[in-house]
């Protein structure tokens, strides 16, 4: 089986063109607002409206993480095993956007997926869900994306090295990749919490481990303190032949990475992250920044991603993985300087330059005039 | 209102420097306060309106399409104006004013917002955030005193023109949407300095004719065309809903800064203006509206006006919960909370629009006895050279002062 789920066509091309031609009429009846606007109120899963979904349950999972079951819109398309999706949803009234791997398995009757999170000490989306979300409540969703998924050349021995919520992607594949857990496979899973309560899916997978299925090694922190790259190479000596996909903390990653790269088997090893990983931070103070179109204009720390601060103040901003990769938060810079908070590089723009910048991961470094 | 500044009993000379900042920090607080509770049951709300209003306008142009049976008719055109009203005020005014911009929502957000009105959302936040709520009631400088077809100030010059302001006055509330996007195009003055011309003005009365065609083709040829057989009855109702849409919104407006009693200030008063000082002029410059909480609602909350001038930017729910606290701060600092029922700000508001259509003190000096005299010179006034004009002008200023 390969990984690739082929991707079904929405509407065809006619039909789609004809509903276009009748939307374009129903404008002029309901301008100025969009027929989209009077059929939300009837029905906002439909095919043709913004990508949404309806949460249908809120399943706790551990103390502190839930499995929360999405039915999304007629639009959704489905995704594959180890992808994550976007969504944003009203946390005191709010709009947020997060994403989340998708844990569901693909054969799901119902018509929903599922993503589990793990409520991360002041988080304020992540708590809000596991938490504070009633079934009932509507989300944003867009498509499922990510490249962290098996490659459709099946490897024969794989190792995935995950902590924390990092277990949620690899959940995703396993449960969708049958031949990773048959009685042939050669399966090797080495997960990290503080507590064996703390395992997210730990019955699921400890019944794997005793139907022989998978090999597990659980690492609880809190007694056993964190793995290192050498004591995981001393658990799975044979980790130079595997493919290996890790998902956890960017200190975690990194040391695998480096362990990897030290091996010369980097190009065995696939990493997500889910978070950027802050290198420098800016020279501290106050820098003001202004959206030309918008008319806007704010101040901003230096050390605060452009699309946090400009969003603090109000200012719609496009946005996508808030991580530095999707590369759906960009903008013009007509003139002045950012840092990227990852690498401490600086990028200026003279008047004219309208240089392209990633807002979520770059900072003020000087007065900006951004072009939005 | 004469200024403020010229005034001989001068409402803000009790006040230190120290006092109107020491009202600035409060005001500071309020304001605070309000922005670090604004949450859910805010978010609700906003979005509570905006079901109800697209449910009643889709109702009623349902209802509509069988216009031409009379109670059809009149339950249409009253679910209709209603429609449009809360459209206007409590929705669409409040919307392009950001109040709800931090809820991060697209659909709900001051820069995507269009409007049920002549006026494209972007020229009239232009003319109307930018304009006339940094310079309000600065004469000369806020243009929303009088609409520059109104005189509305005893310091606004009187000329023959104004004898007939009642009556544009009246004309221009009829068709209030059209005259706001005349106004937001600043019309009158791109006429008088012949810049018809101009590009960039061009460019902005394509746009505003390209929504006047918009609104005029969904209310008086699509929806009446779907209506059938009753195609003149829905014209007629639609036209009768904008109407009531037109008249109700100017007179809120109106109340808002017209009402005798209400402060205007000269420009050279915003001269190294400090926060205390704008909220003050804010303060004074505003009237309120009292009523229940349908009225403030079918006001866009605009009864709240000081508060809204106060607080452009905060969610319109959270006005009536801060007004007792206002009020307290006027009551402290021994300055007047101008609020009074609708009629009689309506009539307060109309009664200086009349008043004012005439020189100044002309009303004021004229009794049973005099009329024939003070006809006489009102006449004169018009018709006669400028410097004859100017004398009498003069010399009925004097005989309101001398009473």
């Amino acid at each position: 089986m390969t990984a690739t789920v082929p991707r079904p066509t929405a509407a065809k091309p006619a039909l789609r063109v004809l509903r276009d031609r009748v939307m374009r009429v129903a404008e002029l009846v309901t301008t100025p607002l969009l027929p989209a606007d009077y059929l939300d109120l009837i029905d906002p899963l439909r095919s043709g409206a913004a990508l949404r979904g309806r949460i249908e349950a809120v399943l706790p999972e551990t103390r502190d993480a839930a499995t929360v079951v999405i039915r999304p819109g007629a639009d959704w398309q489905p995704h594959r095993p180890g992808q994550y999706v976007r969504i944003g949803i009203d946390v005191d009234g709010v709009r947020m956007w997060r994403a989340y791997s998708i844990t569901s398995d693909l054969g799901r009757t119902d018509g929903c997926f599922t993503v589990t999170v793990k409520a991360i000490p002041g988080g304020k989306v992540s708590n809000h869900l596991v938490r504070g979300t009633r079934p009932g409540t509507i989300v944003q969703l867009d498509q499922a994306t990510g490249e962290f998924c098996l490659p459709e050349q099946q490897p024969a021995k794989a190792l995935f090295v995950t902590a924390g919520s990092g277990i949620t992607p690899v959940m995703g594949i396993l449960r969708n990749h049958p031949e990773l857990t048959d009685s042939q496979a050669d399966t090797v899973l080495v997960h990290s919490a503080p507590t064996p309560e703390d395992v997210v899916f730990g019955a699921e997978l400890r019944q794997l481990a005793a139907d022989g299925r998978i090999r597990l090694v659980e690492q609880h922190t809190d007694t056993a303190g964190m793995l290192d790259a050498a004591a995981l190479a001393a658990l799975v000596p044979d980790l130079a032949e595997r493919a290996t996909w890790a998902c956890g903390p960017v200190g975690m990653l990194e040391a695998l990475e480096e362990h990897w790269a030290a091996a010369g088997i980097a190009d065995r090893l696939y990493t997500e992250r889910f978070r950027p990983k802050v290198l420098v931070t800016g020279e501290g103070g106050t820098v003001t920044f202004t959206f030309t179109k918008n008319g806007t204009s704010l101040e901003a720390d230096g050390a605060i991603p452009i699309l946090d601060a400009a969003e603090q103040a109000g200012v719609l901003m496009p946005s996508g993985c808030r991580m530095g990769i999707c590369y759906g938060c960009v903008l013009p810079l007509r003139e002045g300087a950012v840092r990227d908070l990852r690498t401490g590089e600086v990028t200026t723009a003279a008047p004219g330059d309208g240089v392209l910048v990633q807002t979520c991961i770059s900072a003020a470094a000087g007065a900006c005039d951004i072009d939005h | 209102m004469t200024v403020l500044q010229k005034k001989s009993v001068n409402p803000i000379e009790h006040l230190t420097p120290e006092d109107i900042e020491l009202i600035g920090k409060e005001l500071d607080e309020i304001r605070q306060g309000v922005i670090d509770s604004r949450g859910e049951s805010d978010a609700r709300y906003i979005r509570k309106v905006i079901d109800v209003h697209r449910k009643i306008e889709l109702g009623s142009r349902a209802v509509l399409l069988a216009s031409g049976f009379p109670p059809a008719w009149i339950a249409g055109t009253v679910g209709l104006s209603i429609a449009k009203i809360l459209e206007n005020m409590e929705i669409g005014h409040n919307i392009l004013h950001g109040q709800w911009d931090w809820m991060r929502d697209p659909k709900i957000h001051s820069t995507t917002w269009e409007w049920d009105m002549a006026s494209p959302a972007d020229q009239w936040k232009h003319s109307h955030n930018e304009m006339h709520h940094t310079y309000t009631n600065v004469v000369g400088k806020d243009n929303d005193l009088g609409y520059g077809i109104m005189r509305v100030d005893e310091d606004q010059p009187w000329s023959p023109f104004h004898l007939g302001q009642p009556l544009w006055s009246f004309i221009n509330a009829c068709f209030f949407e059209y005259g706001i996007a005349a106004y937001d195009l600043e019309l009158a003055a791109v006429v008088a300095k012949k810049q018809t011309g101009d590009p960039e003005f061009r460019a902005r009365a394509k746009a505003v004719l390209v929504k006047i065609g918009r609104q005029v083709r969904k209310d008086y040829v699509i929806h009446p065309l779907l209506s059938g057989p009753n195609f003149l009855a829905t014209v007629a109702a639609n036209f009768t809903a904008n109407l009531v849409r037109n008249l109700w919104s100017n007179s809120v407006i109106l109340c808002g800064h017209f009402p005798e009693g209400v402060e205007t200030f000269e420009k050279k008063s915003i001269e190294g203006e400090t926060r205390g000082d704008w909220y003050l002029r804010q303060m004074l410059g505003s009237a309120n509206i009292s009523g229940s909480k349908a009225m403030h609602i079918l006001t866009g909350n605009l009864s709240h006006q000081i508060e809204h001038h106060l607080f452009p930017d905060l969610p319109s729910n959270r006005y009536a919960e801060i007004a007792p606290k206002i009020r307290d701060l006027f009551d402290r600092y021994g300055l007047n909370y101008h609020t009074a029922p609708l009629p009689q700000q309506v009539g307060s508001a109309w009664h200086k629009i009349i008043r004012l259509s005439l020189p100044n003190g002309w009303l004021q000096n004229t009794t049973r006895r005099n009329l024939p005299s003070q006809v006489a010179k009102l006449w004169k006034m018009t018709t006669g050279a400028p410097r004859v004009r100017r004398a009498l002008i003069r010399e009925q200023a004097a005989m309101a002062a001398a009473a």
